[in-house]
């Protein structure tokens, strides 16, 4: 992949997307390994991680609702109150290995339903959009050192915002591999439904791709399926390298299931899943100093919407795997599901600030004080960082 | 009328530039487009003897492909010519030294034409575009890009002393293409002895690829003696015997029908009404076939300005989404590679009639396919920018609702931005 050989030829740090995915990379003065990963468009983390134990729950979504632990394709439990998803059997084996924690009700401290506004805030670390990410400030509060050269490049298209700032970060795409989400094929065929000659050739060029009829399952010829786990190999390739970079981002998209969500989440969470496993296994002995944040920009409502799927909503779920995760936990606390417990009666309460999450990771993990954390993510003294994240 | 705005802007131009001040009076804005000179003329023209000189070097020293002085200069050129259309202020003139280009067709298919790509729009074709039809058929028929691409270069009259002594003989090719796609068309009931005679008229129009500088030159060794006879007319003996030809099928209300019918085919409909056809037609004749006059004819017909009623073609979908995205000369896709993609290599048509113009031939299921795969491809590039801005800015009152609403369910940025350029109303112009 050309990843390898760019990031060879620059020394530090690179960008790629691939389908939906994407990854960017930068060098920092340390030997611990931190990653992001970005999922856009809203992941429902009540079907993610799903509270089968709270009393309520049935009643507001039964239909999206997998069977329980213990049965065929059935939840994978997490201790008798939550289950994970059964596409998540990798992220099962981790946390069964102590290196996965779950956080639920977690949301970022601003309040918007908008995807654009939220993922901008999710980005910049604050309840505004800034100029700058959260992780290019965390890369520029490590202390220097004589290591890589502080050398700024930009090849093709961007670097996501998370990333983006005065730190030297890399950006590199082929698009060749840009190929959108079967729903957006869907969506857009249907824009044209109406249109006598476009219409039917998208309908045909979708069937011939091999598109199932209702285009809803994501069963595509091409190679977007295997995108996010071939990017997550690649990244962990280049972090286990000694000289490698040490601070990754990346993003995968699909989530926002405001229909047939039990069809179209499988897909997502399984690209999620197997491209964490094989982001492990890249990185070889160097996973022990791993410490990976999965994050979404905000849930989705808690009750199934008319169209068997869910609507934008605030509480969710953020996952912290690695070796260096003290993990085997569902972590954070759980405001319920029952009557007067849903913000707005229709969101999943936020209890724990994602930012007090990452500051959590990047005080243990990367040793960053009270000072840089305040320059990470200003404004955020409220948000104590959330402590024993880590393994000591 | 604001409807009628943006119809001026992608219908007659290449879609509007990022958030580029709209026309207050739209049918004006176009017919000023008309009447002021290019604006747009490249600060470097490339010249036809460059580009001979280029052919002549190459064909002596024979070099790899990729040290071809010819292939450099062509995607030098190509390269000049989209970024013009991307910051031309004048879009419609553009379209228009577009459609000119396409119903005279050269092909880089045919690769020593390449080197003089450039130079053919420059000189036969944008000088033109508002003068009357005789002298861009003159400029055309004369320039040496043609007589490679449809063999006149080498062709000879049969009584011509070049074929009494030598090998050469009758080329056609640029005679009947003339006759059948540049001018009367067989509507004009024209036949095969139409199309010798009129080859004959036409040898010795050649090249001079050793002169100094290298370009046109008449060859009266190659050229047939006597008195030819084209469609009843007769036409004298030498250079001045083309001439005449030229004016006369540049005349021909055959053609006159025939230029009519082709550009209410681009600006109107796919199969145009018949009243727009007599009216540009009528324009035409009236003025001795000034093509100014045909394009102010085409702003004044009503179905002109009804919205949607063409598909982009790949190089006016490209275009128009650079410059809706208003994207930076360092930010822009790779554009000849992904209009080879799309299915329209630049300047590269298949063969002498040049590219379709009808949606049917170009909505194949793949090319559609790969137009929704680049617009998602293509987003990734406008970073930041509100992609409902760019909606309503780009298209105003034709973005439906349904597409709107799509975009604002997006899950992304990206997603939206793809949603708008793959809708049928921006598809569509």
């Amino acid at each position: 992949m050309i990843l390898t050989r760019r990031a060879a030829l620059l020394g530090l740090a690179g960008s790629v997307t691939l389908g939906r995915a994407s990854l960017a990379l930068a060098a920092a003065p340390t030997d611990q390994r931190f990653v992001v990963v970005i999922l856009r468009g809203a992941m429902d983390g009540l079907s993610a991680v799903v509270p089968y134990g709270d009393p309520a729950l049935a009643g507001l979504r039964g239909d999206l609702l997998p069977p329980g632990p213990g049965q065929e394709k059935g939840l994978l439990d997490l201790g008798g109150y939550f289950g994970l998803h059964p596409a998540l059997a990798n992220f099962h084996a981790m946390y069964k290995d102590g290196d996965l924690a779950v956080l639920h009700a977690v949301a970022g401290a601003y309040r918007s339903r908008s995807h654009f506004e939220a993922q901008d805030y999710l980005e910049s670390g604050a309840s505004q959009r800034l100029t700058t990410g959260w992780l290019n400030r965390v890369v520029a509060a490590l202390p220097t050192s004589t290591g890589p050269v502080d050398e700024a490049f930009a090849v093709g298209v961007a670097v996501p915002l998370l990333l983006r700032g005065p730190a030297p970060v890399g950006s590199w795409a082929p698009t060749s591999f840009a190929t959108p989400s079967p729903e957006l094929y869907a969506r857009i065929a249907e824009l044209h439904h109406t249109d006598p000659v476009t219409g039917p050739a998208i309908a045909a060029g979708l069937r011939e791709r091999g598109f199932a009829a209702g285009m809803n399952t994501g069963d595509t010829k091409d190679n977007a399926r295997y995108a996010f786990p071939a990017l997550a190999a690649e990244a962990g390739k280049m972090l286990a390298r000694p000289d490698g970079p040490r601070i990754a981002a990346m993003e995968l998209g699909g989530w926002d299931t405001h229909a047939a969500q039990t069809n179209r989440l499988e897909f997502p969470l399984r690209q999620l899943d197997t491209g964490l496993a094989a982001l492990k296994a890249a990185l070889g002995p160097a996973w022990s100093k791993t410490a990976i944040l999965v994050m979404t920009e905000f849930g989705r409502t808690v009750r199934t919407n008319g169209t068997k799927g869910t609507d934008h909503g605030t509480g969710t779920v953020a996952f912290a795997l690695g070796g260096a995760i003290a993990g085997g936990r569902v972590l954070g606390d759980w405001p319920g599901l029952g009557a007067g417990r849903l913000l707005d009666d229709r969101d999943l309460q936020p209890t724990t600030d994602l930012r007090s999450v990452a500051k959590g990771m990047l005080a243990a993990h990367l040793g960053l004080n009270a000072k840089a954390l305040a320059a990470v993510f200003p404004g955020s003294e409220a948000a104590s960082p959330v402590s024993g994240l880590l393994r000591s | 009328m604001e409807t009628r705005v943006f119809q001026a802007l992608n219908r007659f131009g290449l879609g509007r530039r990022g958030q580029e001040a709209l026309p207050a009076d739209p049918a004006a804005w176009l017919a000023q487009q008309l009447r002021q000179p290019d604006p747009t003329r490249l600060a470097a023209l490339p010249s036809t003897a460059t580009g001979l000189t280029a052919l002549r070097q190459d064909r002596s020293e024979k070099p790899k492909p990729e040290d071809s002085r010819t292939r450099a200069l062509y995607r030098a050129e190509a390269a000049a010519q989209l970024a013009n259309a991307i910051a031309t202020p004048a879009p419609f003139r553009e379209s228009l030294v577009w459609f000119w280009t396409n119903h005279f067709t050269v092909s880089a298919r045919r690769g020593e034409c390449a080197a003089v790509l450039g130079a053919f729009v420059e000189e036969a074709i944008r000088p033109h575009v508002t003068g009357p039809f005789q002298d861009m058929l003159v400029a055309v028929m004369r320039h040496p890009a043609m007589l490679l691409y449809l063999d006149n270069a080498q062709s000879a009259g049969p009584a011509s002393l070049a074929a009494t002594f030598g090998k050469r003989g009758l080329n056609e090719n640029l005679a009947r293409e003339c006759l059948e796609l540049h001018t009367v068309t067989p509507a004009a009931g024209y036949t095969q002895a139409d199309v010798t005679e009129y080859a004959k008229i036409l040898t010795g129009w050649s090249i001079d690829l050793e002169a100094n500088p290298p370009g046109f030159r008449f060859r009266p060794r190659a050229h047939q003696p006597g008195e030819k006879t084209l469609l009843g007319q007769k036409f004298p003996e030498g250079e001045a015997g083309g001439l005449q030809a030229l004016a006369f099928l540049a005349g021909h209300p055959a053609t006159h029908r025939a230029l009519a019918t082709a550009l209410a085919r681009h600006y109107i409909a796919d199969d145009p009404p018949d009243a727009a056809i007599r009216r540009i037609e009528a324009a035409l004749r009236d003025t001795g076939g000034n093509l100014g006059a045909a394009a102010q004819a085409l702003i004044g017909i009503e179905a002109a300005w009804t919205p949607g009623t063409k598909l982009r073609r790949p190089q006016e979908f490209v275009v128009s989404v650079v410059r809706a995205l208003d994207l930076p000369e360092n930010n822009r896709p790779p554009m000849i590679a992904v209009l080879a993609g799309l299915g329209q290599p630049f300047q590269s048509a298949p063969a002498p009639n040049g590219w379709p113009d009808r949606a049917a031939d170009w909505a194949a299921p793949e090319a559609m396919l790969r137009r929704i795969d680049w617009s998602y491809a293509v987003s990734a590039r406008a970073g930041d920018q509100d992609p409902e801005a760019i909606a309503t800015a780009s298209l105003g009152p034709l973005l439906r609702a349904s597409t709107r609403d799509d975009m604002r369910r997006a899950g992304s940025r990206r997603d939206a931005l793809a949603l708008l350029l793959a809708s049928p109303e921006f598809q569509r112009r």
